[in-house]
């Protein structure tokens, strides 16, 4: 096993146990501090996929904005819901078993799939990722319609959130 | 290492996620499952982006489209617990059921 591969490993099962602690943990704060830790093992296995760029907007988007406001609305809201309580429904067992068909579906489906053995090329050969990135994403002859097309649609999320939020 | 590593590695995390959401009662707590599901939904992008042509940026320049539909989701999502914590008093999914058939 190469170092990148024990790498590897190392982020995944952390991650991967991160996240099921995020999805059984009855304490909903310690929930959105194990989604952290969560999504700090995806930024990881970015920079493991040499995609600096995403890694870091992992970091400020997610980390920095998407589990903060989780937070504020875990806290907003701690009053009704007592950690003592039963946090799953009563259908979890069909949960579980659906979820666990899905991955050993997937499993089966990807380990057979042609591109499983696949390796990664060399990537001194790309000049640069992260100029190419941008360049695409306002090029007409690539990414910038949907590029816009998701600016609108936060700008629209954004004034539906203050209006369905908005006390009245 | 192969590809099929990362691919073993996002379905095992979008499983959790897909757990989370079909089993919590918390609303704010099935919004974390659809994050995680976001997250493995990335991971397959970016790898597929780094294990075939890395001239064509289309892996990264979709992922970064995920994240803006992540954070539009997860505002709308958040504003709705917040409005339905406001009039019901709960944030349970399943006493949430004024519009179930």
């Amino acid at each position: 096993m190469t170092g990148l591969e024990f790498v590897f490993v190392l982020i995944a099962a952390l991650t991967l146990f991160s996240a099921v602690m995020v999805v059984t943990t009855p304490n909903m704060v310690r929930a959105a501090l194990w989604l952290i830790l969560a999504l700090f093992g995806v930024a990881g296995t970015f920079v493991l996929l040499n995609a600096a760029f995403l890694a870091v907007v992992q970091v400020v988007v997610y980390i920095g904005a998407i589990a903060v406001l989780m937070i504020f609305a875990i806290m907003l809201t701690r009053k009704v819901m007592k950690d003592s309580g039963p946090q799953t429904n009563s259908t979890w067992g069909l949960a579980a078993l659906i979820a666990a068909a899905l991955f050993g579906g997937l499993t089966f489906a990807l380990t057979r799939s042609p591109a499983a053995t696949l390796m990664a090329p060399d990537f001194s050969t790309v000049s640069d990722p992260v100029a190419e990135l941008g360049r695409a994403l306002v090029s007409p002859q690539a990414y910038v319609i949907p590029f816009e097309v998701a600016s609108v649609l936060l700008l629209a999320a954004m004034i539906g959130a203050i209006y369905v939020a908005w006390k009245k | 290492m192969p590809l099929s590593w990362y691919l073993i590695f996002a379905a095992a995390l979008f499983s959790i996620g897909l757990y989370g959401v079909l089993s919590r009662r918390n609303a704010v707590a099935i919004l974390m499952g659809i994050e995680l599901m976001l997250n493995a939904v990335n991971i397959n992008l970016v790898a597929f982006w780094r294990y075939s042509d890395l001239a064509s940026i289309a892996g990264q320049a979709f992922a970064v489209v995920v994240f803006a539909v992540a954070a539009a989701e997860v505002a709308v999502g958040l504003a709705l617990v917040i409005a339905v914590y406001r009039r019901r008093e709960t944030v349970a999914a399943d006493e949430i059921n004024l519009m179930k058939w």
